[in-house]
Formats: C-alpha cells, sequence, structure tokens
C-alpha cells in the first residue's frame, strides 16, 4: 500500500467518523466541533485530488466561515451544557433503515455503473486557467452565473441583515397597540 | 485494499450523503438539522470534483459547479441561521414541533 493509498484511507476514516458523530453527537456543541473535523476531511481529500484552489476555498468559507457561524448560533440558542433530548428509538431505527436502503441502492447502481474513466493525469487545475474560465464570456465561460451568484450573495446578505434586525419600531407599535386596547 | 480511485471517492461521498440524509431524518433541533444539510452540500460538491478528475480531467466544469455550490451553501447558511435567531426570539426554543404556526 503506497502512502497515498494510506493518506485516502486515514481521511476517509476522519470524514465519515466525524460525520457519523455530528448527526449522532447528543451534545450540540460537539456535534458542531465534529462538523468541522469533517469539513476539514473533505477540504483534505481536495488537497489529495490535487484540487488546491478547490481545498482553500473549502477551508476558507467552510471551516472558516460556516462552521463558526453555526458555532455562534449554538451559542446564541443553546443553554449551555444541555444535551438535546433523546430520540425516539424507532424514529432511529427507521431512519437508519431508510438511509442505508438508499446507500445500498445508490452504490449498486455505482458499482454496475462503468465510467468512461480518463486515465491522463492532468495533476489538477492551474488556479490561472481557473480565473480566466470564470471570467470569461465566451462558449466556455461561467461569466453569468458567476453574476448571478453574485447578485444572489448580496441578496441573501440584505435579507439576512432584516430578518435578523431587532424590529423595534415594529415592536413598539405593537406593544402601544396593546396598550391602547 | 487497491489503489484508491473514482469509485472509493463514490464511496465515500455516498456514504456522507446518506449520513446527512440520516442526520436530517431523526434530529429534532433546527441548528443541528442545518448542519446535516452541510454535510449533504459537501458531498455533493465532493461528487463534482471526483467526476471532474477521473473522467473529464482536461475540463473544469466540476470545479465551478463546486464554488457556485459552496457560495450557495453559505448563502444558505447564513440566511437559515438568521431565520432560527428570529425564531428563538419570538419562540424561545428552535425545536422544529414549536415552529407549527405556518403548517395549516
Amino acid at each position: 500500500m503506497t502512502a497515498s493509498a494510506v493518506i485516502f484511507y486515514l481521511l476517509a476514516l476522519l470524514t465519515l467518523g466525524s460525520a457519523l458523530l455530528a448527526v449522532t453527537s447528543r451534545h450540540i456543541f460537539r456535534s458542531a466541533i465534529y462538523l468541522l473535523f469533517s469539513l476539514i476531511g473533505m477540504a483534505g481529500f481536495y488537497f489529495w485530488l490535487q484540487f488546491e484552489f478547490i481545498a482553500a476555498v473549502q477551508i476558507v468559507v467552510y471551516a472558516g466561515g460556516i462552521a463558526v457561524l453555526i458555532i455562534f448560533s449554538v451559542f446564541l440558542t443553546q443553554k449551555s451544557g444541555e444535551l438535546l433530548p433523546p430520540q425516539k428509538g424507532s424514529r432511529k431505527f427507521f431512519s437508519a433503515l431508510a438511509a442505508f436502503c438508499g446507500f445500498a441502492l445508490c452504490m449498486l447502481q455505482i458499482v454496475k455503473h462503468s465510467f468512461p474513466l480518463d486515465d491522463h493525469d492532468f495533476g489538477g487545475p492551474r488556479v490561472a486557467d481557473i480565473g480566466q474560465q470564470m471570467l470569461s464570456i465566451d462558449d466556455k465561460g461561467y461569466a453569468l452565473p458567476f453574476e448571478v451568484v453574485s447578485i444572489l450573495l448580496l441578496a441573501a446578505m440584505i435579507g439576512c441583515i432584516v430578518i435578523a434586525m431587532k424590529s423595534g419600531s415594529r415592536q413598539e407599535a405593537i406593544g402601544s397597540e396593546n396598550a391602547s386596547k | 485494499m487497491n489503489t484508491p480511485g473514482l469509485y472509493h471517492i463514490l464511496f465515500i461521498s455516498t456514504a456522507l450523503f446518506f449520513i446527512g440524509v440520516y442526520g436530517f431524518f431523526t434530529r429534532r433541533n433546527l441548528i443541528t438539522i442545518l448542519m446535516s444539510i452541510e454535510l449533504i452540500l459537501n458531498s455533493v460538491c465532493l461528487n463534482f470534483i471526483a467526476f471532474n478528475k477521473y473522467v473529464w480531467p482536461e475540463k473544469l466544469d466540476g470545479v465551478f459547479f463546486t464554488l457556485f455550490i459552496i457560495a450557495i451553501a453559505a448563502a444558505e447558511a447564513a440566511l437559515a441561521i438568521a431565520i432560527i435567531i428570529n425564531l428563538y426570539r419570538s419562540h424561545n426554543t428552535i425545536d422544529v414541533n414549536a415552529a407549527e404556526e405556518m403548517k395549516y
């Protein structure tokens, strides 16, 4: 077994093990930390596949951004040290059964299907190529989706601020309405 | 235990997807449901990258799809957390069973 294979199986162990713990742990804070490890394992897979740019984006956006956001929201909404209520055994069993059946079905299809594998090893894309193709406006360019995603991000940002804003004036209005009643 | 290739990565991404599905089914807390959704989105990203690497190594489309999925996942997580915090303010809990006012 080569070093590359050893690294692959270690990454698989890290990713799948911490993902399993993330969905089963009853401490919500621990579960968030396990999710963070799982995301870092995914970034490791991208490094292993030589997609360094995607791995960097994964670490910056997921491990650095989303995981911290989730941990913050855990702090804001959970009483510390409190366990999540235990699940019903039947619900756990049937969920596991459904997930396992879906997994078995997908794996059967994947194993039966033979993908047209390409053996050329280009050693991962260059960041300059990614940038050029993403912003080019010819047939293979991704300029339009890029612009759409940038507008989506702007809209999501404004939407977040509007949703999470303390609606002081509205609450005051409701309060004065109740008082007048 | 041969050298890992496309099928190994597809096994891992499928397993991650259904671990996320299991969490989505069993959890009753909105933040943990959001974490399961993040796992599912991540497994899809890994799929795109694996196909890009092993089936069309000279193209870059998988990279772009992954980048857009990551961007949309970030927007979705931020919005979901804004909604969760708003729900916590009004209901003082983030259990999905408590948020059933718009059910009927």
